[in-house]
């Protein structure tokens, strides 16, 4: 006998989780369809940044909104999500990428971000390992890191999670092994880069990405360190691409990213990439070369078309929603994809407009 | 037989040549380097599988004591 759910999710990533927390939240009856460890995959992959982006209005407008939920959140978070408010310092190595520092705290300062801009020389002070002549950087003290893999397991505290593998999914429900259909009012599939193999169609795709992470050097790295070149790397949607991001973690040990390709499907490590990203890092820290690595890693983030994540219900199929497609994001972004949803179940108005995120919008390509 | 002096978090220490730096932090008698959750650990395999007896040696962090030769001069500090 299997009992009857108000909302079934299929994922439990972070944005399965965090959905879930919304729905039950809101009063109802919630499950969740996860073959594998809660948080086993992008989740844990990814790098736990919490960070405002501002790529498009919509993705200002998601993070933002998402940052402020985790904010909220933080003195409830258990000492195993390791919540570190070490802020995001947008490094900006010549005087060109400082204008580039200008327009974005005009920006942030329009949305009531705060940004304080730091010169050359308190760069060179704040983090000292970095190379000596680089312009100065924006940072954004509010920004934060989280360890994801545990934020998703307290998000789902008390949520009930099926340990199946979820074979289809429609508005009726969640098929699972033997045919057997676990019945809910609304569905939801949250399973990241796999969602278009329940849900055949949509515009995601698996963008991989390898990261590495050092022994332990406590105070290396204070801020989590991003080249402002990044937004140039992460927003092209063909080519393979490498940007320098660095950040500290509670243990004192430094992770280090990243890399984006597609087409490259399999979870290897692939030593040219990891190479040109850790190459990448050394041209902004050269003392990175001295550090011990003690592991890497590879993962797949959802990638859609125009770098905005698909959170609502699908055309044709009102019972039936998606929350996938949060590319890089998705730590930042899950906690206000939670509330989407929610909102949308609930019929409520949510806190920002849901239409950019909404399946079915037209979808212009970036570049 | 010859000595090798060398310092262990600032304690003076000789020790036979040909030992290793593991040696000389056992003969001060301190912790090699603590866990996270802040154990003590000290050499376990001896052979430089098990990452347990890491100091920094002349400023060098999370150097293997059990498999580097002592050498004269050398400034190895560790966790306590």
């Amino acid at each position: 006998m299997v009992a009857s759910y108000d909302v079934a999710i299929a994922g439990g990533g972070i944005v399965g989780a965090a959905c879930a927390e919304a729905c039950a939240a809101a009063g109802l009856k919630v499950v969740v369809v996860e073959p594998g460890p809660v948080g086993g995959g992008a989740t844990a992959a990814g790098m736990g940044h919490i960070v405002v982006m501002d790529d498009s209005p919509a993705q200002i407008a998601l993070t933002r909104y998402s940052r402020d939920l985790w904010m909220a959140l933080k003195d409830e978070l258990p000492a195993e999500v390791e919540y570190l408010a070490c802020g995001t310092m947008w490094v900006a190595a010549d005087s060109a990428e400082m204008a580039e520092v200008e327009r974005k705290k005009r920006l942030y300062d329009g949305i009531g971000v705060r940004t304080e801009v730091v010169s050359e020389r308190e760069l060179a002070e704040a983090e000292p390992h970095l190379r000596p002549g680089l312009a100065g950087a924006l940072l954004v003290p509010d920004d934060s890191v989280v360890y994801p893999p545990c934020a998703a397991k307290f998000l789902l505290r008390g949520i009930p999670v099926l340990r199946e593998r979820a074979l289809a999914i429609s508005g009726a429900g969640i098929t699972l092994r033997g045919g057997r259909l676990l019945a809910a009012g609304i569905t939801v599939n949250a399973t990241g880069a796999w969602a278009p193999e329940l849900t055949p169609g949509i515009a995601v795709r698996r963008r991989k990405g390898h990261l590495l992470i050092t022994d332990r050097y406590p105070g290396f790295v204070t801020h989590v360190l991003v080249e402002l070149g990044y937004l140039k790397s992460a927003h092209s949607t063909t080519a393979d691409s490498v940007a320098f991001n660095a950040q500290p973690r509670m243990t004192g040990q430094v992770l280090l990213g990243s890399s984006r390709q597609f087409g490259s499907e399999n979870t290897a490590i692939e030593a040219p990439m990891l190479a040109r990203m850790l190459r990448r890092c050394e041209e902004y820290m050269p003392g990175l070369a001295d550090l011990a690595a003690v592991r890497t890693w590879t993962g797949f983030r959802a990638a859609t078309p125009d770098k905005l994540p698909l959170i609502g219900p699908v055309s044709g199929d009102e019972r039936l929603y998606l929350a996938t497609g949060h590319e890089g994001l998705g730590i930042t972004t899950s906690l206000a994809t939670g509330r989407l949803v929610a909102d949308g179940i609930m019929g409520r108005t949510p806190a920002i407009p849901a239409g950019p995120y909404l399946p079915g919008r037209k979808v212009e390509e970036h570049e | 037989m010859s000595k090798i002096r060398l310092s262990v978090n600032g304690i003076p220490v000789s020790v036979p040549a040909g030992s290793t730096v593991s040696t000389a932090v056992a003969m001060v008698g301190a912790v090699y380097r603590r866990s996270v959750s802040g154990e003590p650990r000290g050499p376990l395999c001896g052979m430089g599988i098990c990452f347990e007896c890491r100091v920094t040696i002349d400023g060098r962090a999370h150097c293997r004591s059990c498999q580097v030769p002592a050498a004269e001069g050398m400034e190895v500090h560790t966790d306590g």
